[in-house]
């Protein structure tokens, strides 16, 4: 993720640069086309990640339980009810997207449902549907965005500062690295603040189920069997990890840094914390 | 829930609506003099039990403050398939006003111990001269009701629905979008 983006950004750069260089005026189009394509990415965002996992879209005739969960917990929170998508894979997992409350899918796929308990289950819809009702797929578009306007700042900055020296190698490059490290940073950040609506997400579902032990459980299960699935699997849905309700990979080296989700430990704490709010007399 | 604390991933859970349920009275004689349905004397509200002794407590009181009226009415706890808690109480047919007291005294004991949030929807029975039952439902975060008439396992009569949220568009606020009318198949009272 963190290469492909690097990438997009560099091209993104160098493109602007070249349409710079060729006298061209049009080259703050090529940032805009950019951001048009992370824009892009968001507005579809229900139909590119319902395809992306081949998921399918499900009536409440085919998939009666899903539909009466999602309902019942729609009508708690009093919110409006998202489509419905089952994906046929071993993996288990669920995923929410959608540009807006009012598009929103929410997905699970068949190895999650044949894993956990309905319970379980409910907990982790109700997971999904507070990242939903956070508008995190906007708010997680808008951080990633913020690499590609870094990289137009930089380009317009450079005509202030370095003057006429517009064909120069070195000032490209100072562009390209400030670009990239600009890029690294909000990766970083970005990750961060994935971690930070993760715990958000538990934590509302944890106060509209009343169940934060449901979630414990259903987390600690679904990270059990991501670890035992074959690598194969994994890299072939590795992109999408961002909207997982738990990662499907578990990197190496600057895990804590860079992983989209929060640690099971930090998640188990914070729903130990909400169990012990819940159970206080006179709460 | 405002568009900032939705941005910050910060929203509160939604309040109950509960003084709603005190028109259910007025609405029950309209059902019976348009419909020719009559309250069953059942009643029930569906709520989230949380997990805790704090919530055990909560519930227990709630159960003991129903039983120790003079004229008590019967008093029933059951678990639906979906982890939801149904508390049904059945009283004097003719009485709807004092169902309602009763409905009353459990929401606001849930909301004084912090579990509001909790309350899912109350449904009041309703039955008509051949058998057929129908449900007024009440959601309590939407504030607004709803019919919910079964005729088999997994059927129900929509004509009967719809002629019931005429009936009583004028005297509730009835649910205007349909896909909020739940199906409650293995209601207690239905």
């Amino acid at each position: 993720m963190f290469l492909l983006g690097a990438l997009f950004v560099a091209l993104v750069v160098v493109l602007m640069y070249v349409a710079a260089g060729s006298g061209a005026a049009w080259w703050p189009l090529i940032g805009l086309a950019g951001i048009g394509v992370a824009f892009y990415q968001w507005w579809n965002s229900d139909k590119v990640a319902m395809k992306a996992m081949r998921a399918r879209e499900v009536s409440p005739e085919e998939a009666p339980e899903l539909h009466g969960m999602i309902d019942r917990l729609c009508a708690l929170a009093d919110m409006p009810k998202p489509r419905v998508g089952i994906a046929h894979m071993d993996l288990p997992n669920a995923f929410a997207t959608g540009r807006s409350p009012e598009r929103a899918v929410v997905c699970v796929t068949t190895g999650i449902q044949g894993l956990l308990t309905p319970e379980e289950l409910e907990a982790v819809l109700a997971h999904e549907l507070s990242h939903v009702a956070h508008r995190d797929v906007l708010v997680m578009t808008v951080a990633s965005s913020a690499g590609i306007v870094a990289g137009m700042l930089t380009r317009g900055a450079q005509f202030g500062a370095l003057g006429r020296s517009r064909n120069s190698a070195p000032a490209f490059i100072i562009v390209l690295v400030v670009s990239l490290v600009v890029y690294s940073i909000s990766f970083f950040l970005t990750r961060l603040l994935s971690r930070y609506r993760e715990l958000a997400a538990d934590r509302a579902a944890a106060h509209l189920t009343f169940k934060p032990a449901a979630l414990a459980s259903a987390l600690q299960k679904i990270s059990g069997g991501i670890a035992t699935i074959p690598q194969r699997d994994l890299r072939a849905s590795s992109a999408m990890n961002a909207f997982f309700i738990a990662p499907a990979i578990s990197g190496a080296s600057l895990k804590t840094l860079t992983s989209t989700h929060p640690s099971l430990e930090q998640r188990l704490e914070q729903l130990a914390r909400i169990q012990a709010e819940l159970g206080r007399p006179e709460a | 829930m405002g568009l900032w604390d939705s941005i910050r991933g910060r929203t509160a859970p939604v309040a109950a609506n509960l003084d709603a349920l005190f028109e259910v009275p007025s609405a029950a004689i309209t059902l019976q003099t348009e419909l020719g349905l009559t309250p069953t004397g059942d009643a029930s509200v569906c709520y989230r039990s949380a997990a805790g002794a704090a919530f055990d407590t909560t519930q227990r009181a709630v159960v003991e403050l129903l039983q120790a009226d003079a004229a008590a009415p019967a008093v029933r706890l059951e678990a639906d398939s979906f982890g939801f808690t149904w508390l049904s109480v059945t009283g004097d047919p003719t009485d709807t006003a004092g169902l309602c007291t009763e409905l009353h005294a459990v929401n606001t004991s849930l909301e004084a111990n912090g579990f509001g949030p909790g309350l899912l929807c109350t449904l009041v029975p309703f039955v008509d001269g051949s058998g057929q039952k129908m449900g007024l439902v009440y959601l309590y975060k939407q504030g607004t009701f709803y019919p919910f008439a079964p005729t088999g396992p997994q059927q129900r009569d929509n004509l009967v629905e719809i002629s019931v949220r005429d009936a009583l568009a004028d005297e509730l606020p009835m649910e205007k979008d349909l896909s909020r009318w739940l199906s409650l198949w293995d209601a207690p009272g239905l």
